[in-house]
């Protein structure tokens, strides 16, 4: 692994759009020594002693928190976690206070979390510390596609050429739009399918195919990734009801009989049994790698930051 | 407070006289009083402006001075300060201060501080609606009376159509035009930037061009139904424009303005998340500034107006999706539009300065935008030879410049309201009125 290291450009992970293959590569390579770590009984190595690493997290969020954190204490650092709720943010701080407050405690990473786009890049532009983005907004969330991208090389064996369709809430997901610029510059063949309400203006132009029809979508495919539909979104005129997204657009075993006949589903959770996705899809062990996801996820993050700090330190 | 100067060696355009020729200026007692070759006047402040171009002051239409309510933004003093610094000689201020103006008391005060501070002429913008509220007239006829030039509730669109028709049909009778900002809310649900590529890359809410176009397509309609004068604010769509030429082929009395940001920039820049490059309406797509351009170009624009709109570091240095609409435009307004329409040889500078002054005085039938005699002397001498870098310091109280940063060729070096020199670059501002030596050319 360290005969890798410090191979990015970039000090900071704001989105997939401006890495390189090779780099995409670099990271996914470091991952599977990472998932390795995590199989041993003392699951621990010691890249990012020493070092701070706050988990800046102002909007909701299990998964990614909690799988950054694991991360970074498998890799020895000292991590700190910050909510916005219960916190100065609630007194009208802003973020770049906030932001500058925890900079003078000197970490040298900060992992955010936010709901604007472009809060990791304003902070990146104006602080010294590493800033690895955990979602912004509908922009990005690069870590999420990374360890998508882990999943379907290691149950696939390579990203190329692969088929992968995409259906749900295209308009308001970061996972979708990373995966986008991670799956074409692998050169994936990407197909997106909603509701026209649910597909954002001109995204053709990021090189995927775009339908209208699950089935069509299905179709062949070799990975089935579902979004999930934001309940909270309700009532805002994309659909008429649950009940008729799921007969239209909700992923059934005998809808995904339609795709390639060892095609994998993937969902990067939280999950909506019985709007997005049947129970009977999600729990199929043969074919959903929901879970996998999770595992995974720890050791791309753990990829992700030691080539982002742990590489500088450990010589 | 008037004096009499004397301008000599100039080329002199003035598009209402369709002049451009190398002319002495002289203006008396605040007036124009000739234009001719070699003039020769006795105690006058005299002003070599061999190599320059002298024209008819600029006026702009769309100016946010934000006093009263808001001068921890801008003030009447800081704003026209900022006008004369752009070559400007008159700005009409917008009716969305705090409180609106939309009472006489409002608009007085807004004259009575500009006759005292302010170092250009203001003309004040009224409120259609009480409050900016859109629910029923402001009282328009007193407005008028107090010396508003046009009514707005720029900021927000009228939304109720009768509202808009009955301000339409009242401000008829009144001579003066209704100024409409023109977006649909409904269709830009919490938008902060134009609806297309970038947003979709970006992941932020759009503003569909739509949200524009519905509502101008509304208003040439209303304008016709009610034989009143509608000026269309910071026009940015390629739809809104076909709009506006169709309307105009029916015999609509329909004006439009265009700004330098959506001359200049598209929404390609967003991807910095710069916030000085978010205003309402947003930077917009190739193809809608490609339409701008023809517009410019083909004379269906009658004026480019800044939509200067200050506001504090603080207010702006956050996230994009909360920081407020806006950007100051007065002290770059000029060379932008010298890059972008006169040297890629869009337009030729006469048409330039038509956009820019006589056009502005044209739509709102303001004094000025000409020096025929007898007008008004108000004059603006442009070096167009210079090239500048733009930094942060503005004679603005605001730097919300999307061109910070830029090089940029051309510049007012002199601005004179009433024949008193209120801004000399070589001085600064508002200079004691001395007589010059020889004034060299090229800086």
């Amino acid at each position: 692994m360290r005969t890798q290291a410090s191979a990015l450009r970039s000090r900071h992970l704001l989105g997939i759009e401006p890495l390189t293959p090779e780099e995409i590569t670099l990271i996914l390579d470091t991952a599977e020594g990472f998932k390795e770590v995590s199989e041993r009984p003392v699951k621990k190595v010691p890249a990012l002693r020493g070092q701070l690493v706050i988990n800046l997290f102002m909007e909701p969020s299990t998964r990614t928190r909690v799988s950054f954190e694991i991360a970074e204490k498998r890799l020895s650092a000292d991590t700190l976690n910050f909510a916005a709720s219960g916190s100065a943010v609630e007194k009208g701080e802003t973020l770049l206070d906030t932001a500058e407050n925890l900079m003078a405690m000197a970490p040298d990473m900060i992992v955010i979390r936010h709901k604007h786009p472009g809060a990791p890049k304003m902070l990146a532009d104006r602080l010294p510390a590493s800033i690895i983005n955990a979602g912004d907004g509908a922009h990005e969330h690069p870590t999420q596609a990374l360890l998508d991208a882990f999943t379907i090389r290691e149950r696939i064996g390579r990203l190329s050429g692969v088929n992968v369709s995409i259906i749900g809430d295209i308009a308001h997901s970061r996972v979708v739009r990373s995966n986008i610029h991670l799956l074409t510059k692998m050169k994936a063949n990407v197909t997106l399918a909603a509701p026209p309400t649910l597909i954002p203006a001109e995204i053709e132009r990021m090189g995927v195919r775009v339908v209208h029809s699950l089935d069509e979508a299905i179709e062949g495919a070799d990975v089935v990734m579902m979004l999930r539909i934001q309940l909270e979104r309700q009532g805002k005129l994309s659909f008429p009801s649950l009940r008729e997204y799921y007969n239209t657009f909700g992923l059934t075993p005998e809808r995904l009989r339609r795709a390639h006949k060892d095609a994998i589903v993937m969902h990067p959770g939280p999950m909506n049994r019985g709007v997005e996705i049947a129970s009977d899809v999600a729990d199929n062990a043969e074919r959903s790698v929901i879970l996998q996801q999770v595992t995974n996820g720890v050791a791309v993050r753990m990829a992700v930051l030691y080539l982002l700090g742990g590489a500088h330190v450990v010589e | 407070m008037s004096s009499n100067l004397l301008i000599t060696n100039a080329r002199v355009v003035d598009p209402s006289q369709e002049l451009d020729a190398k002319l002495d200026v002289l203006i008396e007692d605040g007036l124009v009083a000739r234009v001719d070759k070699k003039l020769k006047a006795s105690n006058v402040l005299t002003i070599d402006a061999d190599g320059l171009v002298v024209t008819p002051g600029f006026i702009d239409l769309h100016t946010h001075l934000r006093e009263p309510g808001q001068e921890h933004k801008e003030t009447i003093a800081t704003g026209t300060r900022s006008a004369v610094a752009g070559g400007y000689t008159a700005v009409c201020a917008m009716a969305n201060t705090v409180p609106p103006n939309d009472e006489r008391a409002v608009t007085e005060m807004i004259i009575a501080e500009s006759a005292r501070n302010g170092a250009c002429r203001v003309y004040p913008i009224g409120a259609v609606s009480r409050g900016l509220e859109g629910k029923e007239l402001a009282e328009l006829a007193d407005l008028r009376l107090a010396g508003c030039v046009a009514v707005s509730d720029d900021g927000k669109p009228v939304y109720n159509a009768q509202l808009m028709r009955r301000a339409l049909e009242y401000c008829s009778m009144l001579g003066m035009p209704i100024v409409a900002h023109e977006e649909d809310a409904n269709l830009n649900e919490g938008g902060v930037m134009h609806e297309g590529y970038f947003s979709t890359l970006l992941g932020m809410s759009g503003i569909p061009a739509a949200s524009e176009e519905t509502m101008v397509a509304r208003d040439v309609i209303l304008a016709a139904l009610t034989k009143s004068h509608v000026h269309i604010a910071h026009l940015s769509t390629a739809g809104a424009i076909a709009a506006v030429r169709n309307a105009r082929k029916a015999g609509v009395r329909v004006t439009c303005e265009v700004t330098p940001h959506h001359i200049a920039l598209g929404d390609d820049a967003v991807q910095s998340y710069s916030t000085n490059l978010k205003m309402n309406p947003p930077l917009r797509s190739t193809e809608h500034r490609e339409a701008l351009l023809t517009a410019i170009a083909d004379g269906t624009i009658d004026a480019i107006a800044t939509d200067h709109a200050p506001h504090h570091f603080d207010e702006k240095n956050v996230e994009f999706d909360l920081a407020p609409f806006g950007v100051i435009g007065l002290e770059t307004a000029f060379g932008v539009c010298y890059d972008r329409l006169v040297r890629e040889k869009v337009i030729a500078l006469p048409r330039l300065i038509d956009l820019l002054s006589c056009g502005p005085a044209r739509t709102f039938s303001l004094p000025g935008g000409t020096l025929r005699e007898g007008s008004l002397g108000d004059v603006t001498i442009l070096d167009l030879d210079t090239r500048y870098a733009v930094t942060n310091t503005f004679a603005s109280k605001a730097s919300n410049s999307p061109f910070i940063g830029e090089t940029l060729h051309g510049r007012a070096v002199m601005t004179i309201v009433g024949g008193a020199v209120k801004f000399d670059i070589r001085v600064g501002q508002a200079p004691s009125p001395v007589s010059r030596a020889k004034k060299k050319t090229k800086r």
